[in-house]
């Protein structure tokens, strides 16, 4: 079924203009054959837990116990989660003062998940990222609308994804931050059926389970639909675009 | 989502007349909203009049399908003849641009996935430009110069527009300063191409009536190494802009107020095309005003047809061959909307989103702690001179601190060389000195997005700021807790000249 999904969902299906846009914005092109690459998957799944220590969330993948789930949507977070509301800009999400920090430079990029949402008001009493600390104990973020807006600097996702935060869910999201993050692998920008932003708090323990598309907040007893992440899931887990097109034999698998 | 978000919006602004603001608004009908031949969402029907009965594109016989601009564009440069919103299609880039704050990260990409030695996919098309930090002694932000500057030599890149000694801009011809000011004035916007750039304000060259979006490093670093990007067609909204434009207005009033009426995610993976009588009327620095900050809607792309003005503008720009497209007639909008643009006042985008839009005069008590003009909304060479159009009407001195921020070198020129109309021969900056503005500072981003704590006219404390930029978002221009209203260059001169924010027509009529 899942394999089924992977080769059938076809991006160039119709959609509603907001529904799914930019899932398929990253979806692989007409002219290339998908491989079977589902088995591939199950293989590198020790990536993805190979990262779990650095990262906020326990990730647990049960793709091996349910053959039929694509391994992409059978991942499950689990943490505390950080509220914020409406059109957080990429300001604050990493301040401008933080951009000479180059990204693809392992020590920068550290350096830029420490300043993570360090640009939200003081009405926000708590931080994201404690001054003292280069991580968030909070690994995933739930907002409101547009979450991302601003300017294109893929410095954002990559800031929230250095924190160690693993998922941002949010009401709906700017054009550029949900192709950045899909295109770099850093966090998986989930939006939810409803807003959920004013139903959370700072702290709740939350689990995402992306096979049911699910969001749960423990210390609330609540259960949220999410919209299916589609066919920008496999690209994140890969690890982002380049990683996912080597991984599926759309481009050579080294740089020569 | 976003279709639902432009029903409520026009529900909320028919029915929704506490708002003081839309009410004064509504009153003078200067908007309509008028249901198109189709629409994806049933939701937008909801609020729009009956279907017209007009004969489809099926029923003339014609086998060819209408399209939009954006999406001949995108059919152009994906050598397909047919597009339909929605479609993924790898389309060819004309022409990449990156600066200093996101080229490194993308350069690092780039050598990360096609190695070390490999070369980008065309010398020619790949224009870099340093602009956002310069002028500071912020090592980072040097460095990251450097790292253009090496990466442009190895690679034998055409268009880099160096800078290197940052005590004096001048001595550095090559300096240009705002990339989108600079990529049009150094002829690198054309007609019916594609321009990709690591800033959101790429869309600014969509004046150009080309298709010029904004994107992340990681999707440069493949343009740089491949010359392609898998990009998904958008559907169009159309702004029909008629009517005479009154002369204390200026293009910046026109965006605000659209993104007023649609909201900072209406127009969010949209291209919003922009025409009618008053379109038309506009310069192309105007033009650029009105496409700069499509993407405060959270557009895609914005798109102008190109005309005599815009062809006049190339001459002499570019020896490239270029060919304009447009919409048909019978092309399909998501909705349109229309605006008699001779009824309309001037507004400015009260603190904290550019769509808290507000009418200037509706904030006269409003006092303000300094007036910011630059950037590549208004820091072009027709913005200085609004700006001194008002001080010469005016004959009065600035109360508050007000930074000149020229975008490019270029326009530093401009603001010592060209006389301002009926100022009996006397430039901008004559102008600006007289009325005791800062002088002109070193060309490029500035203040407009805060950056390092050296940088020129950042707001480090607290302040109330009019400014002809285009974020007013938290901690925009430095200070968290500043407080940033977006105006047009007149609104912008006219509160410098009481310290308030102010109707312009305090001083133009």
């Amino acid at each position: 079924m899942a394999t089924a999904a992977f080769v059938s969902v076809s991006p160039f299906a119709t959609s509603t203009p907001r529904s799914s846009p930019s899932i398929s914005h990253l979806s692989p092109p007409r002219t290339i054959k998908f491989p079977t690459f589902y088995s591939n998957f199950l293989n590198d799944l020790s990536t993805t837990v190979s990262h779990a220590p650095s990262r906020a969330a326990i990730i647990l993948p049960r793709a091996t116990a349910t053959p039929s789930y694509a391994v992409s949507s059978s991942t499950v977070f689990h943490g505390f989660c950080y509220v914020v509301g409406d059109n957080i800009d990429t300001d604050q999400i990493i301040p401008a003062e933080y951009l000479t920090l180059v990204p693809s430079n392992p020590s920068e990029y550290e350096k830029l998940g420490s300043h993570a949402l360090v640009g939200l008001p003081s009405s926000y009493s708590t931080r994201f990222v404690e001054s003292n600390e280069m991580k968030t104990k909070y690994s995933i973020i739930i907002a409101g609308d547009n979450f991302g807006c601003g300017s294109s600097r893929e410095h954002a996702p990559v800031a929230l994804g250095a924190s160690g935060a693993v998922a941002v869910v949010a009401e709906s999201y700017a054009r550029i931050f949900f192709r950045n993050s899909v295109a770099t692998g850093e966090i998986y920008p989930l939006e939810s059926e409803i807003r959920i932003c004013d139903e959370c708090k700072t702290g709740d323990v939350v689990t995402i389970e992306l096979a049911d598309s699910r969001l749960i907040n423990h210390t609330r007893g609540k259960e949220y639909k999410l919209k299916p992440i589609g066919d920008a899931g496999p690209v994140i887990q890969a690890g982002g675009i380049f990683a996912y097109a080597r991984k599926t034999g759309m481009i050579p698998s080294h740089a020569q | 989502m976003a279709a639902s978000t432009a029903a409520l919006t026009s529900t909320s602004f028919l029915s929704n007349k506490k708002d003081s603001d839309l009410a004064a608004f509504s009153s003078s009908l200067p908007f309509s909203f008028r249901r198109c031949e189709r629409t994806v969402s049933k939701k937008i029907c909801s609020v729009m009049a009956p279907q017209q009965s007009e004969r489809k594109p099926s029923a003339t016989g014609s086998v060819k399908t209408a399209m939009t601009m954006t999406e001949k564009i995108f059919a152009k440069a994906s050598q397909k003849t047919q597009l339909s919103p929605g479609e993924n299609v790898w389309v060819n880039v004309d022409v990449l641009m990156t600066h200093d704050v996101c080229g490194p990260g993308s350069i690092g990409i780039f050598k990360k996935e096609f190695g070390e030695d490999a070369k980008i996919w065309d010398r020619e098309k790949v224009v870099i430009i340093p602009d956002h930090y310069i002028f500071t002694s912020d090592e980072r932000a040097n460095r990251n110069v450097d790292i253009l500057r090496d990466f442009s030599k190895e690679q034998n890149i055409k268009y880099f527009y160096d800078i290197k000694d940052l005590s004096d801009f001048r001595v550095n011809p090559d300096y240009k300063g705002v990339c989108h000011v600079a990529l049009a004035q150094e002829g690198h916007c054309r007609p019916g191409e594609v321009l990709l750039g690591t800033d959101s304000h790429t869309c600014t060259a969509g004046a150009f009536g080309q298709f010029a979006s904004g994107i992340g490093n990681t999707d440069a670093g493949f343009v740089l190494g491949t010359g392609k990007s898998l990009l998904k067609v958008p559907p169009t909204l159309r702004f029909v802009m008629d009517g005479e434009m009154p002369d204390y207005l200026l293009a910046k009033d026109l965006i605000l107020q659209i993104i007023g009426e649609i909201s900072v995610s209406g127009a969010t993976y949209k291209a919003m095309e922009f025409l009618g009588t008053t379109v038309e009327s506009l310069t192309m620095e105007e033009r650029m005003t009105l496409c700069n900050m499509v993407v405060e809607a959270g557009g895609k792309n914005g798109v102008i047809p190109p005309d005599s003005t815009t062809f006049k503008y190339l001459e002499g720009k570019t020896s490239k061959a270029y060919e304009p497209v447009y919409s048909d007639e019978n092309a399909r909008f998501l909705s349109e909307y229309r605006f008699d643009v001779s009824k309309l006042e001037p507004v400015v985008a009260k603190p904290h989103s550019p769509d808290n839009r507000a009418l200037a005069r509706e904030c006269k008590d409003v006092k303000i702690d300094r007036v910011y003009v630059g950037s590549c909304t208004g820091g072009k060479t027709e913005d200085f001179l609004a700006l001194a159009k008002v001080f010469l009407a005016a004959g009065r001195k600035v109360k508050v601190p007000t930074f000149i921020v020229p975008a490019t070198q270029k326009v530093w020129m401009d603001l010592y060389s060209i006389p301002v109309p009926g100022a009996g021969g006397k430039t901008c900056s004559q102008i600006f000195e007289e009325a005791g503005c800062d002088t002109p500072a070193s060309p490029g981003c500035a203040a407009c997005l805060g950056g390092p704590r050296d940088t020129y006219a950042r707001m480090n404390e607290p302040q109330v700021c009019v400014s002809t930029t285009n974020r007013n978002f938290p901690g925009r221009m430095g200070h968290k807790e500043g407080q940033i209203y977006l105006a047009s260059p007149y609104t912008a001169a006219a509160s410098a000249l009481t310290g308030y924010v102010t109707d312009p027509r305090e001083f133009l009529q």
